[in-house]
């Protein structure tokens, strides 16, 4: 079992070891380095030559990969090209706090419900509530982010104005000062969240109620509900949490588009900036930290599984 | 014994036309194919449909509601939006069924290549894999976006790479079914090469789980795509495009709301529509979208 | 007793297809069973038996309907009754054991809670009265440590102990009313006659009535007392069964009787024409008449009613009376032993074994830390298959059968020993294997389903080998496949055809039909009629005797049916845990002396004599694996000696130049009778 989970966290490092490769070669390798990024691609050779003499970048790409890699390891990504007094490192935490929050507020509230309808969906199957909720389900992850999140603008900051439209607050605003503007962005997360979470509970609920051993449960006489809790769930939401594990590392990504629409300062709306701004080490930063996010909600998922289903620890652990 | 083993017993093999049967009962996907068609037919013709220009800039018609000359409104350039509309989807299109398919062909190879091969060649590829899987959507799409630029061929690339990964993991599943069964044993022990397997007895029978991969994916990258543009990093002004007309026209929503809501119906029909497909697909093929 | 305690009557069942369609796949079923009574429902597969038996507990399968009929227990009305009075009567005074135990189970709940949980509901006991009645039922279906057992997940356990805790769960609120469903589908003989006596037992000591659901027909001879005959949806004959195995009216039960492979007859059964409609498929007229010698006009135009004809016997046919008193043709044995040694050989194994022990970091690092290797799953195999004879490998799963063949196709590598071809070196991975090395042996499998490419048509699938081999062209190969097909008596309208378009029989012609399309000299026959229904059995068997007879091949054939061995093997080599136990003639192996393991698969082995029982006479253990020393039967051998057998390995004794057996029981010791009914009848030679 230690195995096992040692094995996991292993190849999980593996992986986080490739993304930063797949990071750095595709941000400085490429044509189209820092000095261009910075200077702009009018610049003259001489120039260019000059700041790329100053930044290093003359030096081999594999020595400038394992420096980078170095103090990424350290925590340290450099300083920010385009806010030359910022570090990287200070930059992404003065934001990390608010998207932590936001997704962290997202996933509290989207998992209970999309599992909640998921359910209620499966077990219902083709009639009225069912079809109602994978309607507006299909809705729902049918439209961009961006634009969920206008209609709720226009709905709510503007129709009825209840909530704050976008947010004008700085990064570091205290918590109660931020919450209102956590809304919307929330919501809109949930929303696109909640649509996808729940069409796979649905499905994975139906296959198990389709089950022998679901149809022997029955035949034992047990009371449908008894069927339901005690034979069907527990079979049936095991396959989703990873399956709900891919959504909420989803949300990372969403989070980009979300906090565009809203101005929100987190780490999703500092990404567009350092893009616009072709600001590498931000840029490269971000992704990696993105990628450590996902990794690290997958490895924690299959650990949940290995957990919960002693069938399929004992498949691995024959292997 | 039930339903399904007597569909068995009355199956004709051949699965195209299995599906379509299945598929044609199924008033959701055949509204999805419905209207999937319909808009790339208004994308073909759309320089043909449109009745203006959809740079021309008229500042007196500047956010001017919906008339019988101009049925969806005008932006705050004076622009006719329903010129606008019409060809806004091009890209976004071309895009999401070019990089769907690339992804599928590329993704769908490298799945059941290596699923059929396993051992260590496979663990390497599925490392690369998930490495790609790892970079979250949108950011891995700004990663690349940053390195190479933007522009439609960049952004293709990064669809792929963003999109082939997710269809090689369930091509690989695909094939991983098939990989135990005696028909492989016997290609096998006639000494057939790798590549004869995967592509004569492993490729016709993951075929149908591209396919609702495909239609899929395509849903993804016209949403990522949409994205993007809003974002400002994909299709540049004044082309027209649905995601950059949302975001041109979004702070304008109170006032001219038209701006934004023909764009939405559209895309939103889009991506519904290959969504219904994806699953009437699935169904027809007794497939589980939610892998 | 005139009440009977279940009263099935004109029951129809049908299903909504796909294209919306309903097809009936039961019709005008009725039955009556009477309390403490064991009735046996029989029918090959598609032939609505299982729909039957579940709608014995008035449950119908998502997508069935009741078209008409009722089933009656007790006086309540299965089909018309409220869900919580249903709920009270399933597993409670109706249970079901379910066909596969494996699936039934639920995977995420210790399988002594699922027990548990049946006295919780019907009983009321509370949670620890629960569990301790649980633990006492698993002991009472002879689960071995019943506390500890209880708490392990179904995954955990063997098939036969997941069946047994099937059983345990069906007992568990002493029903009146057992519905078996092909409770021993797919267990091993010695396993399948472990349960059986169980649930002999649990007939005599609980007196619930019983309605036992199979195939097969040696099972259903021994645990029923009355029989109903099912084809296609519909009873075709009914009866004690004692007087219907003795004498059949109805044509298909004749056939049927006719065409199963028996463990007392060295001979090919004759072979029933056809195969069965698939389910809701049938004519206006008699189902059967398709595939019926008796059949004219009359069949065709109008279905038979079902006819009492005296006593308890019925029969669905217009002609029973010319059925029943038709000639059946008794077959000779065919002369076989001859071939044995005169001929050639073709191919050798000296002394092979095969490891399945994985190489690479994990196994590494395992033999660092001084772990040993586990023993090989087959070791020291050495066997000669001379030209056009035909080798039989016989043993339960897990004997190592199927991994000889694998290492024979070059598919498996050897750990060591020799594998030769008519002289040449075969111990070649078969990618290094030249080309017509590869053509001259081929394969055929178990499962006709997993075979054959879904996705090629028959021509393709034919194509092939004829391409790769001969590098014919397409209408060369399209001249050859026509005339391989109409070999395995398939037509050339089958070129175009996908395998999802045949039926399973049809489907294994067009296997071996590849397999000869390269026109090889060795076929490895793995398991090629297990998969099949007993009236098709036959007839793919006749099919590769007499393709065996026009081409010389040699048969590498697997099986763990001795019935089937018997009837087509010139030699068999019997095999536990990948070690050979005996080897010998078909003659040779089937009469004493015995190797104990030879005589528990003999004695097990269910016949089709009513009354009389297949045993099981060695121990109910499951070893994990080959021992590194010693014999690998110990652990469940009857006639063990210890410490010897234990911890040495056991020798060869040649009976005589072509017969031995690998025991330390002396000769005269294994030729002693041990379980005098069943193996007395299994060694009658044909009578």
């Amino acid at each position: 079992m230690l195995n096992l989970i040692t094995q996991r966290v292993v190849l999980s490092l593996v992986t986080l070891l490739i993304v930063s490769v797949i990071i750095f070669v595709s941000t400085e390798v490429l044509p189209g380095d820092v000095a261009t990024a910075i200077l702009g691609r009018e610049a003259s050779p001489a120039r260019l030559a000059a700041l790329r003499e100053q930044l290093g970048l003359d030096r081999p790409a594999f020595d400038r990969y394992l420096e980078w890699l170095g103090g990424a390891l350290r925590g340290e990504f450099g300083m920010s090209l385009a806010r030359r007094n910022t570090a990287v490192g200070q930059l992404i935490a003065e934001r990390l706090r608010n998207t932590v929050l936001l997704s962290a507020v997202a996933a509290a509230t989207g998992l209970p419900l999309s599992l909640a309808l998921g359910v209620i969906a499966g077990l219902l199957r083709d009639r009225v509530p069912d079809v109602l909720i994978s309607t507006i389900a299909l809705i729902g992850m049918s439209l961009p982010e961006f634009v969920i999140g206008s209609v709720l603008i226009l709905t709510f900051g503007v129709l009825w104005a209840l909530l704050p439209a976008v947010t004008v607050v700085p990064p570091d605003a205290p918590l109660d000062v931020l919450l209102p503007n956590l809304v919307l962005p929330a919501v809109t997360l949930i929303i696109v969240m909640v649509a996808y979470i729940l069409r796979m509970v649905r499905s994975s609920l139906i296959e198990a109620l389709a089950s022998d051993y679901v149809q022997m449960a029955t035949l034992k006489g047990l009371s449908r509900p008894r069927v339901v809790l005690l034979h069907a769930l527990p079979n049936a939401l095991l396959p989703t949490i990873n399956a709900v594990a891919l959504t909420v590392a989803w949300l990372i990504g969403g989070v980009v588009v979300v906090e565009t629409v809203f101005n929100f300062p987190g780490i999703g709306r500092l990404m567009v900036t350092a893009v616009e701004d072709r600001d590498l080490p931000l840029v490269q930063a971000l992704g990696l930290l993105g990628a450590a996010l996902y990794i690290a909600i997958n490895l924690g998922a299959d650990l949940l599984t290995l957990w919960l289903s002693p069938r399929l620890r004992a498949r691995l652990l024959q292997m | 014994m039930d339903a399904t083993i007597i569909a068995r017993y009355t199956t004709d093999g051949s699965s195209l036309r299995e599906v379509w049967r299945t598929f044609r009962h199924s008033t959701a996907a055949l509204l999805g194919a419905i209207i999937l068609v319909l808009h790339l037919v208004v994308a073909l013709a759309a320089p043909l449909l449109a009745p203006h220009s959809p740079t021309a800039i008229n500042p007196e018609l500047a956010l001017a509601a919906p008339s019988w000359e101009h049925p969806f409104g005008n932006d705050r350039f004076g622009r006719d939006l329903l010129s606008r509309v019409l060809p806004g989807g091009r890209i976004a299109l071309a895009i999401s069924l070019a990089g769907a398919a690339l992804s599928v062909v590329l993704g769908g190879f490298v799945g059941v290549m290596f699923g059929y091969l396993g051992g260590l060649a496979d663990e390497a590829a599925m490392r690369i894999v998930d490495a790609l899987i790892s970079i979250p959507g949108l950011l891995l799409l700004l990663v690349i976006v940053t390195g190479l630029g933007s522009g439609y061929a960049v952004i293709l690339l990064a669809m792929v790479l963003s999109y082939a990964p997710g269809v090689a993991r369930v091509a690989r599943a695909a094939a991983h079914e098939f990989v135990p069964r005696d028909f492989i044993t016997a290609a096998r022990a006639r000494g057939e090469s790798p590549l004869t397997v995967v592509m004569r007895e492993l490729w016709p029978n993951v075929l149908d789980v591209l396919l609702v991969e495909f239609a899929m994916r395509a849903s993804w990258i016209a949403l990522a795509v949409s994205g993007l543009s809003f974002l400002g990093f994909g299709v540049n002004p004044p082309t027209p495009d649905w995601g950059l007309m949302i975001a041109e026209n979004r702070s304008m929503l109170a006032l001219a709301p038209w701006g934004v809501v023909f764009p939405i119906l559209a895309i939103g029909s889009l991506v519904v529509a290959l969504n219904l497909v994806a699953d009437g697909i699935a169904r027809a093929l007794g497939l589980d979208r939610s892998r | 007793m005139n009440v009977p305690l279940l009263h099935v009557a004109d029951l129809t069942i049908g299903y909504r297809t796909r294209d919306g369609m309903v097809r009936p796949v039961v019709r005008d079923v009725s039955l009556t069973i009477a309390r403490g009574e064991r009735l046996g429902i029989v029918g090959e597969s598609g032939c609505g038996k299982s729909t039957l038996a579940l709608a014995l507990l008035g449950y119908l399968r998502p997508g069935g309907l009741v078209l008409g009929g009722v089933v009656r227990f007790d006086g309540l009305d299965l089909l018309r009754l409220a869900p919580p009075a249903l709920q009270r009567l399933r597993g409670g005074r109706i249970a079901l054991v379910p066909q596969n135990a494996g699936q039934s189970l639920t995977p995420s709940m210790p399988v002594g809670a699922q027990v548990a949980e049946v006295l919780a509901v019907h009983r009321g006991l509370g949670p620890a009265s629960a569990r301790a009645r649980a633990v006492e039922l698993l002991a009472g279906v002879r689960l071995p440590a019943p506390q500890l057992l209880a708490r392990r997940y179904p995954h955990e356990l063997s098939g036969g102990q997941q069946q047994r805790v099937a059983i345990a769960m069906a007992l568990a609120s002493e029903p009146e009313l057992l519905v078996l469903d092909e409770p021993t589908t797919g267990l091993d003989v010695t396993t399948q006659a472990h349960v059986l006596d169980l649930l002999d037992d649990i007939g005599e000591r609980t007196g619930a009535a019983m309605v036992y659901v199979s195939h097969d027909l040696g099972v259903i001879a021994r645990a029923s007392d009355r029989l109903a005959v099912m084809y296609a949806g519909e009873i075709v004959e009914g009866g004690s069964t004692r007087d219907l195995f003795a004498e059949q009216r109805h044509p298909y039960t004749r056939g049927l009787l006719t065409s199963a492979l028996r463990l007392d007859r060295p001979v090919l059964p004759q072979a029933m024409p056809g195969q069965p409609p698939a389910p809701g498929f049938h004519g206006s007229g008699c189902a059967f008449a398709p595939r019926c010698a008796f059949a004219d006009p009359i069949c065709v135009a109008a279905p038979p009613a079902l006819e009492v004809i005296g006593g308890d016997r019925l029969v669905r046919c217009h002609h029973w009376r010319r059925a029943a008193t038709a000639e059946t043709i008794e077959l000779d044995p065919r002369p076989r032993h001859t071939r044995v040694n005169g001929a050639a050989p073709l191919i050798e194994l000296h002394d092979v074994s095969v490891t399945y022990a994985r190489r690479g970091t994990v196994a590494f690092l395992r033999r660092a830390l001084g772990n040993p290797d586990p023993p090989p799953t087959v070791q020291a195999i050495t066997l000669t298959l001379r030209r056009g004879a035909t080798l039989a490998l016989v043993g339960e799963s897990g004997s190592g059968k199927s991994t000889i063949a694998r290492a024979i196709a070059g598919l498996q590598p050897l750990h060591s020993g020799g594998l030769r071809l008519g002289g040449a070196n075969l111990a070649l991975p078969v990618q290094r294997r030249p080309v017509d090395m590869r053509r001259r042996v081929q394969l055929v499998f178990q499962n006709p389903d997993a075979s054959l490419n879904p996705r090629h048509t028959v021509g393709e699938i034919l194509e092939r080998p004829q391409r790769l081999f001969f590098g014919l062209t397409r209408a060369e190969c399209r001249t050859r496949s026509i005339a391989l097909l109409e070999q395995m008596r398939l037509g050339a309208h089958y070129l175009d055809r996908f395998p999802g378009q045949l039926s399973g029989g049809e489907k294994q012609r067009v296997a071996i039909a590849r397999a000869f399309a390269a026109e090889p000299e060795i076929i490895l026959c793995d398991e090629v009629v297990s998969a099949l229904d007993v009236s098709v059995q036959a007839a793919v068997l006749n099919l590769l005797a007499e393709l065996q007879a026009e081409r010389g091949v040699s048969y590498l054939f697997i099986s763990h049916d001795l019935a089937v061995v018997r009837a087509i093997a010139d030699q068999v080599a019997v095999l536990y845990q990948g070690r050979l136990c005996e080897i010998g003639s078909v003659a040779q192996v089937y009469t004493p002396p015995f190797h104990p393991y030879t005589a528990s698969l003999l004695a097990a082995a269910p016949i089709l004599t009513p009354g009389r029982r297949a045993r099981a006479f060695d121990r109910d253990e499951t070893p994990g694996g080959p021992p590194a020393r010693g014999c690998p039967f110990y652990h469940r051998c009857p006639r063990r000696i210890e410490p010897a057998c234990a911890v040495e390995d056991p020798p060869w004794r040649m009976v005589d130049e072509h017969h031995a057996i690998r025991c330390h029981l002396s000769l005269d010791q294994l030729a002693e009778p041990v379980a005098a009914t069943p193996l007395s009848i299994a060694l009658g030679e044909t009578r």
